[in-house]
């Protein structure tokens, strides 16, 4: 049994005294085992990833894409959006710092769309909640969607849309890819750790609370009668409502993890989650300083079309 | 001496001009500091990462914020 279960079982009906099954039991336990479970995932997640990030600098990326197009250059761009980090704050000047030095732009497309989507906070909650298999679809799906969004731009040929400051700036060296010692990359990484955690526990807590009382109280199948897989606007539904939903998704999947509990489908669950770290209104206006509104629009369109075709595949699948 | 803060505004930003400022008190040094957010200008610096620490036009520090002292060193090397 895992022990994790095994210790919130003990504390709620053994030490508590909660009887297991009754509303208040079942979300307490939740409650418990979720916040445990997904804290030492984080945790863990963010550390290790963030001691990879120490070697996977944005300078090296752009040496390493360079000026080739080709639809495995925008998969690579796709994947280093994965590793670097998730603040919106640092999507512009790495926007900047890869098309001014000639990136192309459907190639950094793929990683301005992947980037905000997979970063190892969301899959350290989502693998803590809704588990390994959705989370595994979830960064594959963020992955592509980067990878065939990106593609497409650049198959559409709309560097003009591009503010042309950002051809005309030049481009300069930056920092020596300095050499870090291991105790240094190890400091660095727990500094992220401490960060992040500190920023995401509040939303975190929240979430578990918020999924915890609808996992106890809500009727069983509820979602699956109003959102289930036959009513086919659900996913175009769960999609547009994320869109204005931003800086608490940390806090949203363990809710989407009590909805698919009562019945919500996992392909609608996922696209809404992906919706909500895929396109965000803060991120959208800083990105207006950079990109024309048309460009924005193509953009939002496409990732957006992206993201309901993954959830009705999912839905089909799964 | 010219000591440039380079973020668009974000928390970390915020502590990373607070250590250097803390680091130039401590040394007594006679420098301007001044802080840039605008993209394109954090863009020619060649800095990706923010926030960045630019002394007289050399990028010495970027997407971290160290702690008074190793700045202390920094400033003085």
């Amino acid at each position: 049994m895992d022990p994790i279960l095994a210790f919130a079982d003990w504390l709620v009906y053994g030490v508590f005294g909660y009887e297991a099954g009754t509303h208040a039991g079942d979300a307490i336990n939740f409650f418990v085992y979720d916040v445990i479970k997904i804290f030492i995932l984080l945790m863990s997640m963010i550390f290790l990833v963030s001691y990879i990030r120490t070697y996977i600098t944005p300078e090296k990326a752009r040496k390493f894409l360079g000026e080739r197009t080709g639809i495995q250059y925008n998969l690579m761009a796709a994947m280093v959006g994965v590793v670097t980090p998730f603040c919106s704050c640092s999507s512009v000047p790495i926007f900047i710092g890869f098309v001014g030095a000639g990136v192309p732009l459907g190639v950094t497309f793929s990683f301005l769309i992947t980037s905000p989507m997979v970063n190892e906070a969301a899959v350290a909650v989502l693998g803590g909640s809704i588990g390994w298999a959705a989370t595994a679809v979830y960064v594959i799906s963020g992955v592509l969607i980067g990878t065939f969004g990106g593609y497409i731009i650049g198959k559409l040929k709309l560097e003009h849309l591009v503010e042309d400051f950002v051809y005309k700036t030049f481009i300069g060296e930056g920092l020596d890819p300095e050499t870090m010692a291991w105790q240094e990359r190890k400091d660095w990484a727990w500094g992220e750790t401490r960060d992040i955690v500190l920023k995401v526990w509040p939303y975190i807590l929240i979430g578990v609370g918020v999924g915890a009382i609808f996992h106890g109280y809500a009727p069983e199948g509820i979602m699956a009668e109003y959102a289930g897989k036959e009513n086919l606007f659900a996913v175009p539904v769960a999609v547009g409502l994320g869109v204005p939903l931003y800086s608490n998704v940390m806090g949203l999947i363990p809710i989407a993890e009590s909805l698919i509990g009562k019945g919500l489908p996992v392909g609608t669950a996922l696209a809404f989650l992906m919706s909500v770290t895929a396109l965000s209104l803060p991120e959208l206006i800083i990105l207006k300083k950079v990109l024309k509104p048309k460009l924005i629009m193509y953009f939002v369109a496409i990732v957006t079309t992206g993201i309901i075709i993954t959830g009705y595949i999912f839905n089909l699948i799964l | 001496m010219k000591i440039e803060i380079l973020g668009s505004g974000c928390a970390k930003c915020r502590s990373l001009e607070a250590n250097v400022r803390e680091a130039v008190k401590e040394l007594a040094l006679d420098v301007e500091i001044v802080k840039v957010d605008d993209f394109a200008e954090i863009a020619k610096r060649g800095v990706m990462v923010t926030p960045a620490l630019v002394v007289d036009g050399k990028v010495l520090l970027n997407g971290k914020v160290p702690k008074v002292s190793k700045i202390k060193k920094l400033l003085t090397r």
